[in-house]
Parts: structure tokens; C-alpha cells; sequence
């Protein structure tokens, strides 16, 4: 390029100038009113979407194919120890049916089955992680096209994964829990005491663990290897989700809170395929059906502080 | 800006993009993966000089803001300015001396990170600069350097190429 300044051409510090004013004003815009990127979101997604999936069904190719010829040994001898094992649980398994059935029954009568209904889900692909190393926010391969959206919660086998952040046509945006920035409310199986889980990049790279604070319980209530779920009172996450165990618990200065770390239920490490549950929880979804042009401003606030819950 | 250049930086800042959040996530090393777009916007940037730099940049840290940011604008700003900054450089660049991009690259993958801790971490009150500065920011400038040694090479041929072909075509005009 030339530079050749004519007369109609602005000079560079100007439109330094002019985009530094831009970003701000749509950083401002964007964290306040809670908006993400609209139509970039959708022409970013159709442009760079179909690529990353290319390469990451290319790189998992590889993978497998090399998996495949390690573990093929393995495999052989294996087959033969699960052989034996599986006739073993075929029977342990009609004896626990048959006490299942019962259960159900007695569940049906006491009007239980509806505390931890099962939530319609949706098999989503990993298909890129967040570029830099301070963050762990990933992409997935469903968007608002499958019904995706934004505060879904993600769960990968039995454990909490994250929530949807951000939604695009075909793709969304999600904060795992072990994101620096991320804070869930949760609470100890046995005991239901309420504590926050919060991400942290330091702790995480050095023991592979998060950290947990504010839990008020009695006296060595809670100790290591107590599972935690999320809590009942949080707005964005379902109850009963499993976080991972407590790995260490210590007695805050103040000696009414204990704090500790939680050894995450999920390997964050190699996470390929997540669920997306479709159900979202009751709160927000009464509140937009009260919409009214009365309760707007106070919906506003309320939103802003939902907000600050997910992203601090 | 001719039409094939800006279609050859659009096939360089999408590679680096899709490689850096796909296959260099699968080759982390201890969690830590290089920062591809800081090269290319850095590199541009002393190579083209400051308006291109700062537009690429601009570019680029508005891909990360929409795919991986928490807000828009974040990225966009502090890459425009990196590549700008860069562009300062353009006189003292010579294509066979390599000193002054690798330390301009480091220098501006350092900056960019000290940013990220500035107005993400520490401003969330977490104060431990020393830990964040020896886990993240210097390995990945390590590693960043280690990838710009040959993704350096693969730029400057792909601009040199360019030129070359922009200049025979200013000829034929005069």
C-alpha cells in the first residue's frame, strides 16, 4: 500500500481514534444492556463454524485412527474379562429391576418423581476453545437452530459443565465452571448447605481443582469427598447437578464459614461431547411471560443482577 | 487496499484463527497454547505499517470478542492498538533480519496479555501478578516465539509474493 495521503483520505491517528471511541462505546453498550453481537454473531457463525468443525472432524479422525490401532491389543483382552462380567451384572440386574419397579411404585405414591424430573437434553460437539490461556469458554456445534439458548445449562455424563453465554445460528458460546470468571451457587449433598463455586485459573492449573467459599454448616458437617450439587436458590442453574467432591475444606478467620477446593466432576481436559438440557429454569421463563410494559425497568434491574451472578 | 490482498490477509488471519482455537488447543503444552493472531496482527504490522496493522487488528480481536469474549469491543481495541503501535517499526524492518519481529512479537504478545490481567484479572482483585506472570503470560510468549520462527517465514513470503505482484502491475500502468 501506498501512502500517498490525497485529499479525501483521513489520516491513521484519527481513525485509531475514531475506533477507539467505537469499541468503547459498544463495550459499554454491550456490557450493560447485556446484548452480544446479533447480526456479526449470525455472519461470523455461517463464515467460520463449518471450518472449525472440519478441522476438529479431521483432527478426531486422526485421533481415532490411532487410538484404534493402540488399543487394539487391549481391546481383544478385554472383551474376553467383560465377556464374563456382563452374564455377572445380567443377573444382579433383573434382581434390580425387579426392587426398581418397586421403588417407582412407592415413589409414584408418594408423589416424589416429580423433585428430579428427567430434562429433555441435546448431544452438542465441542468445536473450538477460547484462543488465549487466561479462560476457559468453548464452542459448541448447536445453536439457536436446535433450540439452544442462552442460560442452558451444559452437563457432560453426570456432571455440571457450564451454561450457554452466548448463542449463535449454529453455534454457542459456553463458560465452563472452571472458568475464572464463573460462580455457581452450590450445596453439599447430604447436609444441603449452601456455599458459592467459584472458577479460578491459578487453582486449577496447579491441583486441577476449584474453589469453594461461604459454606455455613455445623461443625465438621462437611468433610473431603462430600459430594457437591448445585443449589436450589440459584436462578440460572438447575437444582441437584452434580459439581464434584470436596477435596479440601478449612475453617474460614471468621470461624462461622468454611472455604475449601472441589475436584470437578468433569475432565475439562478432553471434553468432546457435551449435553445441552432444554429446560431452563422456572424463574426466567415466568418473568418473560409477565411482561408488561409497567414491570420493564424492573425486569431491567433484575437481569443486570442475574447477570453479575453469572459473569463475576 | 487491492482486492487479492485482502483476500490473502482474510486467508491468513482465518487460518491462524481456526488453527489456534482447534489444533494448537490439542497441542497445549501445561494448558498454555500460542497466540497466533498477535503474530500475524504484529507482523503486518511493522511489514505494511501502521493503518493495515490497525486494521487487522481490529479484525481480529473483533473474531475473538464474538467467538470468545464476554464483551465486544475488548479485543478489538487492544489489537488495533498493538498493530498500530507495530507499524511505528515499519523503517527500522529489514525482511532478513529476524532480531526485530521476534522481539516486537514478544513484546506484543506480553503487552496483550498484561492487558488481559489488567482489565480481567486484577481489576476482579486478584492480585497475585507474579503467579499469572510466570503460569500464563511468559510461557505463552515462549511458546508464541517457538510458532512465530517458521509462521514469521510463511507472512513475510506471502507479502513479499504480494508486493511484488502489486508493483509489476503499478508498472504496467505507467
Amino acid at each position: 500500500m501506498k501512502r500517498k495521503p490525497t485529499k479525501h483520505s483521513i489520516p491513521t491517528r484519527y481513525t485509531l481514534l475514531i475506533l477507539t471511541g467505537l469499541c468503547i462505546i459498544v463495550m459499554f453498550v454491550s456490557f450493560t444492556l447485556n446484548l452480544s453481537g446479533g447480526p456479526l454473531n449470525t455472519v461470523a457463525g455461517y463464515v467460520f463454524v463449518p471450518m472449525q468443525k472440519g478441522i476438529n472432524t479431521i483432527g478426531t479422525w486422526f485421533l481415532s485412527r490411532a487410538d484404534d490401532l493402540k488399543s487394539l491389543r487391549d481391546v481383544m483382552q478385554e472383551n474376553r474379562e467383560l465377556q464374563a462380567e456382563v452374564d455377572k451384572l445380567t443377573q444382579e440386574l433383573s434382581t434390580i429391576k425387579l426392587e426398581q419397579y418397586e421403588l417407582d411404585n412407592l415413589r409414584e405414591l408418594m408423589e416424589l418423581d416429580q423433585k428430579y424430573p428427567s430434562y429433555e437434553k441435546v448431544a452438542a460437539h465441542v468445536i473450538g476453545n477460547d484462543g488465549g490461556n487466561w479462560f476457559s469458554i468453548f464452542l459448541i456445534d448447536k445453536g439457536e437452530n436446535d433450540g439452544i439458548e442462552k442460560d442452558m445449562n451444559v452437563i457432560a455424563g453426570s456432571g455440571l459443565v457450564g451454561i450457554v453465554i452466548d448463542t449463535g445460528p449454529n453455534y454457542a458460546k459456553v463458560r465452563s465452571i472452571i472458568d475464572d470468571a464463573s460462580n455457581v451457587s452450590g450445596m453439599s449433598l447430604s447436609t444441603a448447605d449452601r456455599c458459592i463455586i467459584s472458577g479460578n485459573l491459578a487453582t486449577m492449573n496447579e491441583q486441577q481443582v476449584i474453589a469453594f467459599t461461604d459454606l455455613k454448616c455445623d461443625d465438621n458437617a462437611v468433610s473431603t469427598g462430600e459430594q457437591m450439587v448445585t443449589s436450589h436458590i440459584s436462578d440460572k442453574y438447575l437444582e441437584g447437578i452434580l459439581i464434584g467432591y470436596v477435596s479440601s475444606i478449612e475453617r474460614d478467620s471468621n470461624n462461622l464459614t468454611y472455604s475449601g477446593t472441589i475436584t470437578p466432576a468433569v475432565d475439562f481436559q478432553h471434553l468432546r461431547e457435551v449435553l445441552v438440557i432444554l429446560d431452563k429454569k422456572n424463574m426466567g421463563d415466568q418473568q418473560e411471560g409477565q411482561e408488561t410494559p409497567k414491570n420493564t425497568k424492573q425486569q431491567k434491574t433484575k437481569e443486570k443482577q442475574k447477570k453479575q451472578e453469572g459473569s463475576q | 487496499m487491492k482486492l487479492r490482498r485482502k483476500f490473502a490477509v482474510f486467508a491468513i488471519v482465518t487460518i491462524c484463527f481456526l488453527l489456534q482455537s482447534t489444533l494448537f488447543q490439542a497441542l497445549s503444552f501445561a494448558s498454555i497454547s500460542p497466540n497466533l493472531l498477535i503474530v500475524a496482527v504484529s507482523s503486518f504490522g511493522f511489514m505494511r505499517g501502521r493503518k493495515e496493522g490497525m486494521w487487522i487488528g481490529f479484525f481480529c480481536g473483533l473474531l475473538l470478542d464474538i467467538f470468545y469474549g464476554s464483551v465486544i469491543g475488548f479485543y478489538a481495541l487492544i489489537y488495533s492498538y498493538i498493530g498500530y503501535v507495530n507499524g511505528f517499526f515499519r523503517k527500522m524492518f529489514f525482511p532478513d533480519d529476524i532480531k526485530l519481529p521476534l522481539i516486537l512479537i514478544a513484546l506484543s504478545d506480553f503487552s496483550c496479555n498484561f492487558m488481559v490481567y489488567v482489565f480481567l484479572f486484577f481489576l476482579r482483585r486478584k492480585f497475585r501478578f507474579n503467579y499469572y506472570l510466570l503460569h500464563i503470560m511468559l510461557p505463552e510468549l515462549v511458546y508464541t516465539i517457538l510458532v512465530t520462527i517458521i509462521l514469521y517465514f510463511i507472512i513475510l513470503k506471502i507479502n513479499q509474493k504480494l508486493e511484488a505482484i502489486e508493483r509489476r502491475s503499478a508498472n504496467k500502468f505507467v
